[in-house]
């Protein structure tokens, strides 16, 4: 005889199919938990951002922003204010520039050596050098810039001040191969073989290959790797600080004393200026630059990352 | 229309009906509309060319389509009487109670001993797991070449041994139907043999449902096959009948080897 | 000669030229890649040069002072430890649970997107914002001041987006032909993530997490913003307490003028460094014995 069909609950009941309800209860909670963890990250950047903004439109209270973006002077402390970011500004863009000017065809063609010319041996040692390069804290290559780079430069260029841009630069240039070789290397090893296979097939030699074929191919990961290594430059700020030195002085030349967006924060936050001061808030206006300089980088590289990935979809 | 009608139940209440079953993948319907009522303690077969639907519909009977987050079910399936896609339905339980094996062995990075055991322990077994662990091996066919060796990795058995541990585990939650999806494909000759042999042997105590390519190992080990095809069900009888005297020309084609 | 034969020599002295190139190539990259190399050596070799002279057991044992020859780094050497410690408590949980959440829970829909992203922004975020936000909301509105946990917590901040974007890496990694097997036996969700992924996943976590606390220990400038001073002499005893590390130890001694300051900025870094090397040897030794564990 066939079991009669129950209908509903008393269907579920005998199938003993029906929620376990307090395995159901900690697997929400569980689950909740997880989530809110994962919103930390976005509570974080909310943070960031109505840190700055707050306390930066404090500052642009007393400060216009014309003034902030026009007076080429920075010196918020002397009786006669002047509260202009360019100095700041240059000083960090003198620096990071410096050290794309090292950092950038050093990577490249350091990346250029481990995807196309080294074994598999040799990648295997020089990769984890590389590695220790990126690892070594920045104060430490502050103190590599001021005991060695800037006498060595004073040795050569007789003028050049204690304290110079140049020598954070060559530092910080050395600090960030490693990110442009590593992503540039990435970029290019994910070029497909068969590409550089019928660019030797037809008789081009490996110089060649590389310059007209592999690296054109890997372009805008290549580009992306600079745009977020020049940003990490603008970001630093221990070695700077040790090297380059706090004097906010707009000047082209790499060989006198500069200050830093980052360094200036720093020297602040060290210093006595009292809370609530429009000197302190300098603090957050310059923080609130940085942050955006940084931001607009990281995203325009990101961006031209994702639509590199496409293109081999 | 597929014949569900000479499908003797002998009297006992079927282990699976599916009523109306279809899948959709976004706009695309890869099962459409399928009945079937798979007898208890029988072994069904599903078969069909590739493509046609039979691991979905496989996967529709433990609701293991539910983790794939384009999929989307409709119809019902009843189990003791209960669609199984009821909202007060628990997923977790039609699973432990419907298990699967999978074409590809998948043992855990664990013991011969924690792989079995895993299922029983996640479930909350309370009583001797040796004794549950040995007696699983042994319904697996396996216990004879293992039981000196429990704690070692699974990963150091064979292919044919790995698809029995896998078995083994699945048989240690005492589930009453075990789906098996091309459970042989991945294995040699001999093996594929011995889990041919294990199939007859298991299903004294369960029912089973097998989704295979090979025509032959469906009518070596099933007692009724199902040919899908597109999707569709195409023709559901007794395995003798339904290879030596199918009832539609397209079973007809499919089984003496016209296409495939 | 005949036409032909003159050609085929033109020929291949326009060869000749394009292969000498190459080969001009292949060592100019090879000098590139050996600058780096070269350059991680002088930097290496200067500091051990100017640091060993003044390594020595009362360096490690003394607190800082204006006296160069009584100076040490005990307080720093031991806030660095405070902080390693705390910093990984707090990071670790939160960093691990929100990246299962994104691999393991998350529906795949445009909230999920955005946290993504903006967890990838965050990674580029320059360490001295991470200090500002540290500085205003956890010594001053939190009202915690110039504390060990301030700076743990402004720490953990700064590298959570780097942990969370290891171990998705990790657990990515998890075939999921063994998640399939687990909830085939009727396993939850979190069942699966507990007994199947996590386990299998935990060895690229923890490289992953000691390789973000390396680059904690190594940072200054958020320490600075925190509160952290050079001129303590005492080691924490409580959370709240004043603190140094030994990145600003090294850097309060190297603003001084005087050279023996500098040697001892050179002994503090080689303690630095040899904390990292501890740190990274463990995180290589993690990764190799799981690889051949299987």
């Amino acid at each position: 005889m066939q079991e009669r069909r129950l209908e509903g609950a008393a269907a579920g009941k005998a199938a003993g199919l029906s929620f376990d309800r307090t395995r159901n209860v900690k697997e929400r909670i569980i689950g909740n938990l997880l989530f809110a963890c994962a919103a930390i990250s976005t509570l974080v950047t909310v943070g960031i951002v109505v840190v700055l903004l707050t306390e930066s439109l404090k500052f642009f209270g007393q400060v216009s922003v014309v003034e902030f973006l026009t007076d080429t002077r920075w010196e918020p402390l002397f009786r006669d204010q002047h509260f202009g970011i360019l100095p700041l500004a240059t000083g960090s863009f003198l620096v990071a520039a410096g050290a794309a000017l090292i950092a950038l065809p050093l990577g490249l063609l350091t990346a250029v050596f481990l995807s196309e010319y080294a074994s598999l041996r040799l990648r295997g040692v020089l990769k984890p050098l590389l590695e220790i390069l990126a690892g070594i804290p920045t104060v430490v290559y502050g103190y590599f810039a001021l005991t060695f780079v800037t006498p060595l430069i004073r040795v050569v260029l007789p003028g050049t001040d204690v304290f110079n841009a140049a020598s954070a630069a060559i530092v910080v240039g050395v600090m960030i191969i490693p990110t442009v070789a590593s992503l540039s290397e990435d970029a290019l090893r994910a070029v497909p073989t068969a590409l550089r296979e019928g660019a030797y097939g037809l008789g081009a030699t490996k110089l060649e290959v590389s310059t007209r074929v592999v690296v054109p191919a890997a372009l805008s990961g290549v580009i992306a790797s600079f745009i977020l290594a020049v940003s990490r430059a603008i970001g630093e700020t221990m070695a700077v600080t040790i090297a380059a030195g706090n004097l906010a002085n707009l000047t082209l030349n790499p060989l006198e004393s500069i200050q830093t967006m980052t360094a200036y924060i720093v020297s602040v936050s060290k210093g006595d200026t009292p809370q609530g001061t429009v000197e302190y808030q300098t603090l957050f206006a310059v923080g609130l630059t940085l942050f955006l300089i940084t931001l607009a980088m990281n995203i325009l590289s990101q961006w031209i990352l994702a639509r590199f990935r496409e293109e081999y979809q | 229309m597929p014949t569900t009608h000479d499908i003797d139940t002998g009297g006992r209440a079927p282990a699976l009906e599916a009523h109306g079953v279809s899948v959709f993948y976004g706009d695309k319907q890869a099962v459409k509309e399928i009945d079937l009522v798979v007898p208890a303690n029988k072994v069904v077969a599903l078969i069909g060319p590739s493509g046609c639907g039979k691991s979905t519909l496989l996967r529709c009977f433990n609701r293991m389509n539910d983790l794939v987050p384009a999929a989307r079910v409709e119809g019902r399936v009843d189990f003791h009487g209960k669609n199984l896609y009821d909202d007060d339905v628990d997923p977790v339980e039609v699973r432990r109670r419907i298990g699967m094996v999978f074409q590809k062995p998948n043992p855990f990075p664990k013991s011969i001993f924690d792989n079995t055991a895993f299922g029983a322990r996640i479930n909350g077994f309370k009583g001797d797991m040796d004794e549950l662990v040995e007696r699983s091996l042994r319904q697996a066919a396996l216990w004879d070449e293992v039981h000196d060796r429990l704690g070692e990795s699974a990963y150091d058995l064979s292919g044919g041994q790995q698809q029995r541990l896998c078995i083994a585990r699945t048989l240690a939650v005492k589930p009453e139907v075990v789906l098996m999806d091309e459970p042989a494909s991945a294995l040699d000759p001999i093996a594929t043999q011995r889990i041919e042999e294990l199939i007859y042997e298991l299903k004294k105590d369960y029912t089973i449902v097998i989704v295979t390519h090979n025509m032959q190992q469906a009518a070596r080990i099933s007692d009724y096959t199902a040919f899908l095809y597109m999707g569709e069900l195409v023709e559901y009888g007794p395995t003798d009948r339904l290879f030596t005297n199918p009832a539609e020309e397209r079973t007809e084609a499919y089984v003496t080897g016209r296409f495939g | 000669m005949s036409e032909g034969a003159r050609d085929s020599m033109a020929q291949s002295s326009a060869d000749r030229r394009r292969h000498r190139r190459s080969r001009l190539f292949a060592v100019v990259c090879g000098a590139a890649t050996a600058v780096g190399v070269v350059a991680l050596v002088v930097l290496l070799a200067d500091v051990l040069v100017d640091g060993t002279g003044a390594l020595n057991w009362s360096f490690l044992t003394s607190f800082a002072s204006r006296f160069a020859e009584r100076a040490g780094i005990k307080a720093a050497l031991a806030g660095s430890v405070w902080i390693l410690v705390l910093t990984a408590l707090i990071s670790f949980p939160i960093s691990v649970a929100a990246a299962i959440y994104l691999e393991e829970y998350a529906p795949r829909n445009w909230i999920t997107r955005l946290i993504q992203l903006n967890i990838a922004n965050l990674a580029g975020v320059p360490s001295i914002v991470y200090g500002i936000l540290g500085l205003t909301v956890f010594v001053r509105t939190f009202g915690l001041e110039r504390s060990v946990i301030s700076g743990a917590l402004t720490l953990s901040i700064l590298i959570l987006p780097v942990i969370v974007m290891a171990s998705q890496e990790a657990i990515r990694a998890v075939p999921s032909s063994i998640r399939e097997a687990a909830y085939g036996l009727g396993a939850t969700r979190w069942q699966v993530v507990r007994h199947q992924v996590l386990p299998m996943a935990m060895p690229g976590i923890m490289t992953g997490t000691i390789l973000a606390l390396s680059r904690a220990v190594g940072e200054t400038a958020p320490l600075i913003m925190v509160g952290a001073v050079g001129f303590i002499a005492f080691t924490p005893t409580g959370v709240l307490d004043e603190f140094t590390v030994l990145p600003l130890q090294i850097y309060n001694w190297i603003s001084r003028p005087q050279e023996e300051f500098h040697a001892l900025a050179a002994a503090g870094i080689l303690v630095l460094l040899a904390l990292l090397l501890t740190m990274n040897a463990a995180a290589i030794l993690l990764r190799n014995r799981y690889r051949t564990r299987r």
